[in-house]
C-alpha cells in the first residue's frame, strides 16, 4: 500500500494495528466525535492527598498491559517520569505503553524498561537521546508512535489513544487538584501539553513539589480532572526544564539565513498590520525574530500573536507592542514564564487549540507565518525533522506539521549542508511533514518556492534573492558534498509516524548499525 | 568595471567550514590567510587546504586573496609557489616593502608563464605594517604593476612604533593619511585596518567612518559579522546620490547651453565638485543602487 507520497508502507504493523495511509493534509475532515470520559465521581469529604507515590500506585492498580501518560513540560529536567517507571518496575508490572509527549535524553533510564520488558510501547511526539536510539535499534517490543502535538491531543479526545493512567507533574497543587506551572521551585509555565491528558484519562493523578492550600492560582488544570494529588520531594531540576538565556545565533550563516527568510516573509506581503508570527527556540529561529522584528518597527506594524513554545525574545516583542498577544503552549526560559504569570495579553493555549486539526478550528489555521527547521528536505519539498541522516531517530514532528498545514507561509530554513552532508535530497529518509504543506526553503545559498505556490514565486522575483529551483538547489550541495549512499535498512518497523489527522505518513525502519 | 573592495574579510585558512563558507557571507574580498591565523606546526597543511578550497569552491562571487606569509620565511616563497598556481584573483604580502614586492612580482611572472596564465593577472595588495614600509608606500606601489591596492595593518605598524593601539585610533592618523593620500596619487585602493572589537558595532561604524573620512576607500574585517556595518558605511546615503545626480544633469544641462560653469541650488559646481559626483554616482552604480547607462535614474 502506498501514500499520496509513493511511500510503501503495509497495510497493517504488528503491534500498531492497521493503517490508514495518509492521503493529503486535509484528506480527513468533516464531523467527528469526541470520547466520552469513564471517571470516578467524589462525594464531600473526599480526600485526594495520598501520603505517597506508592499509596497513589496502590490506589491506581496499575495493570500488564496499561497505557500512562506524561507530559514534557519539565523536558530534559523531568524527574517525574523516571520516579514513576522505577517504582512499576520494582512492582513487576509489564507490557507498559508509555504515551509521554516528548522525551529527552534524561529519560535515559526508560532504556532498561524497554528491554526489561515493562515497557513494549510508546506514543510520543518527539524522543531525542538513549530511548531514540534504543527504538532505532529495535528494543521496543512495539514499533513507536510518533504522533504531532496537535495529533496527540486528537488522539486522546477521539479515544484512539486511551490513556488509563495520566501522571501529571504540577509544579504547584491544592488539596484538591488545581493545579498550575507558575510557582514552585519546578515552575516551567504553561502546561498546555497536559491538558487533554488531564480531561480525557480514566484516572489522573498530580504529582508536585509545590503543594499549596486549597484554591491554588492561578488554576491552569482544575481539580474536576484530578483523582489524587502527591507530594514528592522534587519534580524536577529546574535547570533543565529552563535555560536561563535564549540567545540569537552568532553563526554567520545562520544569520544570513535568517536575514534571507525575512526578505521573503517581508516580500511575501505578509508584514501587515495583524500579522501572525510563529518560530522555534533555536538560534537560527530567534535570529529571524530579530530581523523581522526590525522590519515591523520600521514599517509601524502591530502584529495579532505570536504562538507556540514562547521565548523571552517573543516576550519582549510583545512588550515592545509589536503584538497585541501571544498564545503560550510552553515556555520555553525564565522570562516566557514570568511574563506568562503576569501579563493577561500573554495566553494559554492547549496543545488541542494549538494545533488539533479535529475541531472547530486551532490557533494554527489563524497563524500567517512560520519559521521551521529541517533534517532532511527532499525535491518534493518533503521534510523530515524525525530521523537524523543515518536514519537514526533524534526528534520527531512537535508542532512542525501542525504549524506547516495551518500558516499561510510555511518557511524551512536551514544550511544548505550540515556535517559535510547535503540537507535536500531525492528523498527523506522518513517523511515528518508533507511537501504541500511547506511554501519556501531558505538556505545560505539560494531560495526554492514549492512549485504549488506561484504567487509566491512572482513576489520574490521581484527582489534580489537568490531564487533556484529545488533540484538546482540540491546540484549546489552535491557540487560540494558529493551525493551520500543511501542509509541500509532493514524490514523491520521501529517506529510509525503518524500525520495529525492520525493517518500514517511514513514509518522508520531498523538501521543496520547505530554508531 | 573593477570590482569594488568596502570589504576584505580576514578567514583562517586552515578552518574547511570558514574556507567552505567564505563566498557566502558578503564581503567584496575574502583574505584566505596563511600567516597570522596559522601556527607554525600548521602551515603546509594549512597552505594545502587553501590551495584545494581555491580549486573546488566556487569564489566567483568575490575577490579571493590569499596572505601568503613574510618572505623572508621560509614558508612565504613556499605559499607563493603553490598558491599562485591555482590563480588566486591576487595575494597579499606581509610587512610589506620594495623588495618583497619585487620579489613576489618575478616569482608571479615566472609562474604565469609556466602555467599558461595571461601575465600579470594575479594582482599584488601590499600589506603596509612597519614603518619602513609607511614611510616607503608610494615606491611600494610603483615597485610593481600588478599592485592594486595596499591594506593598513594597525597593530603591527603601532607596534614597530613602540606605542599603544587604541580602540579611537589616533596613533594611526599620520598612517592612514598617508596611505590614503599615496594610494589615491597612484589610483589603487587603500583598505583600513579591522577594527578588533567584534561585539561592539558602534565602535565599529564610528572607526569605518573615521577611515573613509580621511579617505580610504575599504576596510578589512575580521568577522562576517562586521561587513553589514562596514558597507553601510561605505554605501553613498539615498541623499548622496540624489545630490550627485542633480550635480550630473546640472552640468549637462550647462554644456548643452555651451556654458562651462553651472550653480545649483545658489552654489557654484566646478571641476572637483563634479568630479566627486561622479565618483558617488559610479559607486552608486556600482553597488546596484541606481542603474547605469540607458537606465532609469
Amino acid at each position: 500500500m502506498k501514500t499520496i507520497l509513493g511511500r510503501e508502507i503495509p497495510d497493517y504493523i504488528k503491534g500498531y494495528g492497521h493503517v490508514r495511509p495518509f492521503q493529503g493534509a486535509f484528506s480527513d475532515v468533516g464531523v467527528k466525535t469526541r470520547t466520552a470520559v469513564r471517571l470516578t465521581s467524589v462525594i464531600p469529604n473526599d480526600q485526594k492527598v495520598l501520603p505517597s507515590l506508592e499509596d497513589a500506585l496502590d490506589k491506581l492498580n496499575i495493570n500488564d498491559g496499561m497505557t500512562i501518560s506524561f507530559h514534557h513540560h519539565l523536558r530534559n529536567g523531568d524527574y517525574v517520569l523516571n520516579k514513576v517507571m522505577e517504582r512499576l518496575a520494582a512492582r513487576g508490572v509489564k507490557d507498559l505503553t508509555v504515551a509521554a509527549s516528548s522525551i529527552f535524553p534524561i529519560h535515559a533510564p526508560l532504556v532498561e524498561h524497554i528491554e526489561s520488558g515493562v515497557v513494549t510501547g510508546l506514543v510520543t511526539n518527539y524522543i531525542s537521546g538513549p530511548v531514540a536510539e534504543a527504538v532505532s535499534k529495535g528494543k521496543l517490543k512495539k514499533p513507536a508512535i510518533m504522533q504531532t502535538h496537535g495529533g496527540r491531543a486528537r488522539a486522546i479526545e477521539s479515544g484512539e489513544l486511551h490513556i488509563d493512567v495520566a501522571f501529571l507533574a504540577a509544579p504547584t497543587a491544592d488539596t484538591y487538584g488545581n493545579v498550575n506551572g507558575v510557582y514552585g521551585d519546578a515552575a516551567c509555565g504553561s502546561l498546555g501539553y497536559a491538558v487533554a491528558d488531564a480531561e480525557y484519562a480514566d484516572k489522573t493523578i498530580a504529582i508536585t513539589d509545590h503543594l499549596v492550600p486549597y484554591p491554588a492560582y492561578p488554576i491552569e488544570i482544575n481539580q474536576v480532572f484530578i483523582d489524587y494529588i502527591v507530594k514528592i520531594d522534587s519534580i524536577g531540576d529546574p535547570k533543565g526544564i529552563v535555560s536561563g538565556t535564549t540567545r540569537i545565533t552568532k553563526d554567520p550563516v545562520a544569520l544570513i539565513i535568517a536575514k534571507r527568510a525575512t526578505e521573503v516573509i517581508k516580500a511575501s506581503g505578509l508584514v501587515r498590520e495583524g500579522m501572525s508570527f510563529q518560530t522555534g527556540a533555536g538560534g537560527t529561529s530567534l535570529a529571524v525574530a530579530a530581523e523581522l522584528k526590525k522590519i515591523m518597527q520600521h514599517e509601524g506594524v502591530v502584529g495579532s500573536f505570536a504562538s507556540g513554545g514562547i521565548t523571552g525574545y517573543l516576550v519582549e516583542m510583545l512588550e515592545e507592542g509589536l503584538f497585541r498577544s501571544l498564545f503560550d503552549v510552553q515556555c520555553f526560559d525564565l522570562k516566557a514564564i514570568e511574563s506568562y504569570r503576569d501579563n493577561p495579553t500573554h495566553q494559554f493555549m492547549s496543545a488541542s487549540m494549538y494545533g488539533n486539526p479535529h475541531t472547530k478550528g486551532a490557533v494554527v489555521n489563524n497563524l500567517d507565518i512560520i519559521i521551521l527547521g529541517a533534517t532532511e528536505i527532499d525535491t518534493d519539498f518533503n521534510v523530515n525533522v524525525t530521523t537524523g541522516s543515518n536514519g537514526v531517530i533524534m526528534g520527531g514532528s512537535g508542532g512542525h506539521s501542525d504549524t506547516a498545514a495551518g500558516s499561510k507561509l510555511a518557511i524551512v530554513v536551514t544550511n544548505l549542508m550540515k556535517a559535510r552532508l547535503p540537507i535536500i535530497k531525492d528523498k527523506v529518509i522518513t517523511v515528518t511533514t508533507p511537501g504541500e504543506s511547506i511554501d519556501v526553503v531558505v538556505t545560505e545559498r539560494g531560495i526554492a518556492v514549492n512549485p504549488k505556490r506561484a504567487d509566491l514565486l512572482e513576489k520574490l522575483k521581484m527582489t534580489k534573492l537568490p531564487l533556484m529551483t529545488i533540484e538546482e538547489l540540491k546540484l549546489l550541495a552535491e557540487k560540494i558534498t558529493g551525493v551520500p549512499k543511501a542509509v541500509a535498512t532493514s524490514e523491520k518497523i521501529v517506529a510509525v509516524i503518524e500525520y495529525r489527522d492520525g493517518s500514517v505518513i511514513d514509518v522508520v525502519r531498523e538501521v543496520d548499525s547505530v554508531s | 568595471m573593477e570590482k569594488l573592495r568596502r570589504t576584505m574579510l580576514f578567514m583562517p585558512g586552515n578552518n574547511p567550514g570558514m574556507l567552505q563558507d567564505a563566498a557566502i557571507l558578503g564581503a567584496d574580498s575574502i583574505i584566505l590567510d596563511l600567516e597570522d591565523a596559522v601556527s607554525l606546526t600548521e602551515k603546509d597543511s594549512a597552505r594545502i587546504l587553501v590551495r584545494e578550497a581555491i580549486r573546488t569552491i566556487d569564489y566567483s562571487q568575490v575577490e579571493v586573496v590569499v596572505r601568503v606569509n613574510p618572505l623572508d620565511t621560509e614558508f612565504g616563497p613556499q605559499d607563493v609557489d603553490v598558491i599562485a598556481r591555482v590563480k588566486p584573483d591576487t595575494l597579499l604580502i606581509p610587512k610589506a616593502n620594495e623588495e618583497e614586492i619585487k620579489l613576489v612580482d618575478k616569482l608571479l611572472d615566472k609562474i604565469e608563464k609556466e602555467e599558461g596564465y595571461p601575465p600579470g593577472s594575479i594582482k599584488i595588495i601590499a600589506l603596509i605594517e612597519t614603518a619602513l614600509g609607511l614611510e616607503n608606500v608610494y615606491n611600494v606601489i610603483e615597485a610593481s604593476r600588478r599592485t592594486v591596492g595596499v591594506l593598513l595593518g594597525g597593530e603591527d605598524l603601532t607596534a614597530d612604533l613602540g606605542i599603544e593601539r587604541t580602540k579611537e585610533g589616533e596613533e594611526i592618523f599620520y598612517a592612514r593619511n598617508k596611505v590614503a593620500t599615496v594610494c589615491r596619487a597612484l589610483k589603487v585602493d587603500a583598505i583600513d585596518t579591522p577594527f578588533t572589537d567584534t561585539n561592539d558595532y558602534e565602535g565599529l561604524e564610528k572607526d569605518t567612518a573615521k577611515a573613509k573620512g580621511l579617505g580610504l576607500t575599504g576596510k578589512s574585517a575580521i568577522n562576517p559579522r562586521q561587513i553589514e556595518t562596514i558597507h553601510s558605511v561605505f554605501a553613498p546615503t539615498e541623499d548622496e546620490l540624489k545630490r550627485a545626480l542633480r550635480i550630473l544633469d546640472a552640468m549637462e544641462e550647462a554644456e548643452k547651453e555651451g556654458k562651462g560653469c553651472c550653480s545649483l541650488d545658489g552654489k557654484m559646481i566646478d571641476a572637483p565638485v563634479i568630479n566627486r559626483a561622479a565618483c558617488t554616482v559610479d559607486q552608486g552604480i556600482r553597488l546596484g543602487l541606481i542603474s547605469g547607462e540607458g537606465g532609469a535614474r
